[in-house]
């Protein structure tokens, strides 16, 4: 009878042992996740955002208004000012007489579509280069490298106006510019991570076994950085939304009539002493929106990372601490959680 | 000596990016479509025959080569050339725009500095209090605001308030501080703010996270049982380490801060470099744009050799080579 045995007859001697439930990497996220009432917040704010979205042709229906009809006689006050908020127009109308509502949905679904198809794009593009940098080195790395920097520091709102200038302003040309400055980050970050997976163990073992060098940028080491790029995906997306609406504000975006945050808030710019609403409603989409996608990709990152959970367990040791001996706080106090 | 070889090498690769960014610019131009700056300045419904002529007055219809050559002779006896459409030199009119753009990045930068280096220590040496927790909400909602919609917001919360109660120091477009300090600042305090805010967050939270690291480490525990002061382990301990990869950022987000400035220039209407290059951008004005496009590519060059020397004096360990 081995030792482990007997260990194991004694076990259950004592009695039946708690069943221990094995719990995968990202069902610990998920639990980490579902506590931060943040996130979820922000989570539930996004699914409304898009569904609104997604639901733009039913409004205009259900108000008889389209994104792009002019109401001249009921949309502006007899001076040619725009309505405000009321029965009529829910969120009031701009210049032309149009519904504000109506437009502001549908540029929720110019300004959702550029942030997850440049997203996928940049994420696609971002992981593969990285992928190949990190991974094979040398000169490809210095050239890549050395490309992804030169990116980084460019100032790509003024390269993006030349390029947009140049192709014509069109929503393919928004899309391509916009994820051609938004995959470096992404690539820097995988690149540096590959750079030190690479060299573990179980990556010299797949080799060892004949592994070809792409089987193992996919299937060994590809896995491991899934977290860090979803958390960086996702703080892409308002970073985008962003990007297009400066685009399109400075008129080399989306171009009128066709609604998009950003115009609207251009043609907002001339009647924001007259029109309260007409800038104050697609700039409160708009920050609604990218903060709860920041707010969604910070809980992310914080779930992910293990440190998070010994964070909030040194803070309630603290509290703990602090309530029990009320004098002696302060400096003892931090030094026990720095060193933690 | 180091010191001199360093700085001697960095200005000749500085000299190379300065070219090749001219050059990429020069071509850019190429790739627009034919005739749009002599449509331009002919007018719509002018005939073949004038667009040929505005096209030769301005040596349009040379080879690129040639183009270029003019171009480079020009530059080199520092003469960026004139405007297209009005024949105003490009040096004039970047002596006229630098002053009112250098305002903006001058004063703004010291605002973001000083909010976003402080919020973040403050919020590092008091993790997960309310303090921390409220500056957080705050970095991410300055993180997700778009520049245009606070500079706008700022013009009718503000701006507009206070004019219309009779308070008019605050003030739309750009005054020099030759006339006055005061009213210079008053021109500049929105601006300043607005191109501030997203820095000033984005700094606090790399601060916060870099210092947090840092308390954690050895020998911040060691300052604190040789018994010296919180504030003394903070700041002389822990701050100057911690301060490397922020000024490291410094040095990346330069080109973040060019965008910034082109969309604060527009919403206040302040006439400096950024707005005068979006104009330039659609009206295809190409002396103007290069002339632009080489000193945004300037400033970037000696943006980076500034940073590298503050990093190599905040972290020892780091030498110019």
């Amino acid at each position: 009878m081995s030792v482990t045995e007997l260990e194991f007859q004694a076990q259950s001697a004592a009695g039946p042992v708690q069943a221990i439930e094995g719990r995968s990497q990202w069902r610990l996220t998920w639990r980490r996740l579902l506590h931060d009432r943040m996130a979820i917040a922000s989570g539930i704010v996004i699914v409304i955002v898009v569904g609104l979205a997604l639901a733009a042709p039913l409004f205009a229906r259900l108000t008889g208004h389209g994104p792009n009809q002019l109401f001249p006689n009921t949309g502006l006050s007899v001076n040619g000012i725009p309505v405000g908020p009321g029965h009529n127009f829910w969120l009031g109308t701009d210049e032309q007489g149009r519904d504000l509502f109506v437009r502001i949905l549908y540029g929720a679904r110019i300004s959702l579509f550029v942030g997850v198809v440049t997203t996928a794009i940049a994420t696609v593009a971002g992981v593969g280069i990285g992928l190949v940098a990190g991974y094979f080195g040398g000169w490809i790395d210095t050239v890549l490298a050395r490309f992804i920097d030169a990116v980084l520091a460019f100032p790509y709102v003024v390269l993006a106006l030349a390029l947009a200038v140049v192709l014509g302003p069109s929503l393919p040309v928004v899309v391509g510019v916009i994820a051609f400055f938004s995959w470096a980050g992404i690539s820097r970050i995988v690149r540096g991570q590959t750079l030190s997976i690479k060299e573990r163990e179980y990556v010299e073992s797949a080799r060892s076994i004949g592994a070809s060098p792409w089987r193992i940028m996919v299937i060994d080491i590809l896995p491991n950085l899934l977290a860090p790029v979803l958390v960086l995906a996702t703080l892409s997306i308002p970073t985008a939304i962003v990007f297009e609406a400066t685009l399109s504000y400075l008129g080399l975006g989306i171009q009128p009539p066709t609604a998009s945050w950003g115009n609207i808030l251009a043609g907002a710019q001339n009647y924001y002493n007259v029109a309260w609403w007409y800038l104050i409603f697609p700039a409160l989409a708009l920050l609604i929106t990218t903060l709860a996608f920041n707010l969604l990709g910070d809980g992310i990152r914080d779930a992910m990372d293990p440190r998070t959970e010994r964070l909030f367990a040194a803070d309630t040791a603290r509290r703990r601490l602090r309530r029990s001996k009320p004098a002696k706080a302060g400096g003892a106090g931090t030094a026990d959680v720095a060193g933690a | 000596m180091a010191f001199g070889r360093f700085l001697i090498r960095r200005l000749l690769s500085g000299i190379v990016v300065l070219w090749v960014v001219s050059l990429a610019a020069f071509l850019l131009f190429f790739a627009r479509p034919h005739n749009t700056v002599a449509r331009e300045l002919a007018g719509r419904a002018a005939t073949p025959q004038t667009l040929q002529l505005v096209n030769k007055e301005l040596g349009l219809n040379d080879p690129i080569t040639v183009q270029y050559g003019h171009f480079l002779d020009r530059l080199v006896h520092g003469d960026l050339g004139y405007s297209f459409l009005d024949g105003e030199s490009v040096n004039t009119i970047i002596a006229q725009d630098l002053p009112r753009t250098a305002s903006l990045v001058a004063g703004a930068m010291v605002l973001w500095l000083v909010v976003g280096l402080g919020v973040g220590i403050l919020s590092a040496t008091r993790a997960r209090s309310l303090f921390d927790r409220l500056a957080t909400i705050g970095v991410l909602g300055g993180i997700s605001m778009p520049t245009f919609v606070l500079g706008q917001l700022l013009l009718i919360g503000v701006f507009l308030q206070l004019n219309r109660h009779g308070f008019t120091w605050v003030q739309n477009g750009y005054e020099g501080p030759s006339q006055s300090i005061i009213g210079w600042a008053g021109h500049m305090i929105l601006p300043w703010i607005t191109l501030a805010t997203v820095s000033a967050a984005v700094y606090s939270r790399l601060s916060r996270g870099s210092l947090l690291d840092t308390l954690g480490e050895d020998y911040i525990r060691t300052a604190r049982s040789k018994g010296l002061s919180e504030r003394r382990v903070v700041f002389k301990h822990a701050v100057r380490a911690a301060l490397t990869p922020v000024v490291s950022q410094l040095g990346i987000d330069v080109g973040t801060l060019l965008g910034g400035v082109v969309v604060t220039e527009s919403v206040f209407s302040i006439g400096g470099i950024g707005q005068d290059s979006v104009q330039a951008i659609v009206q295809g004005n190409l002396p103007v744009i290069i002339g632009f496009v080489l000193l945004a590519a300037l400033f970037v060059v000696v943006a980076n050799l500034i940073v590298d020397i503050v990093y190599s004096l905040l972290d020892p360990r780091v030498r110019l080579v």
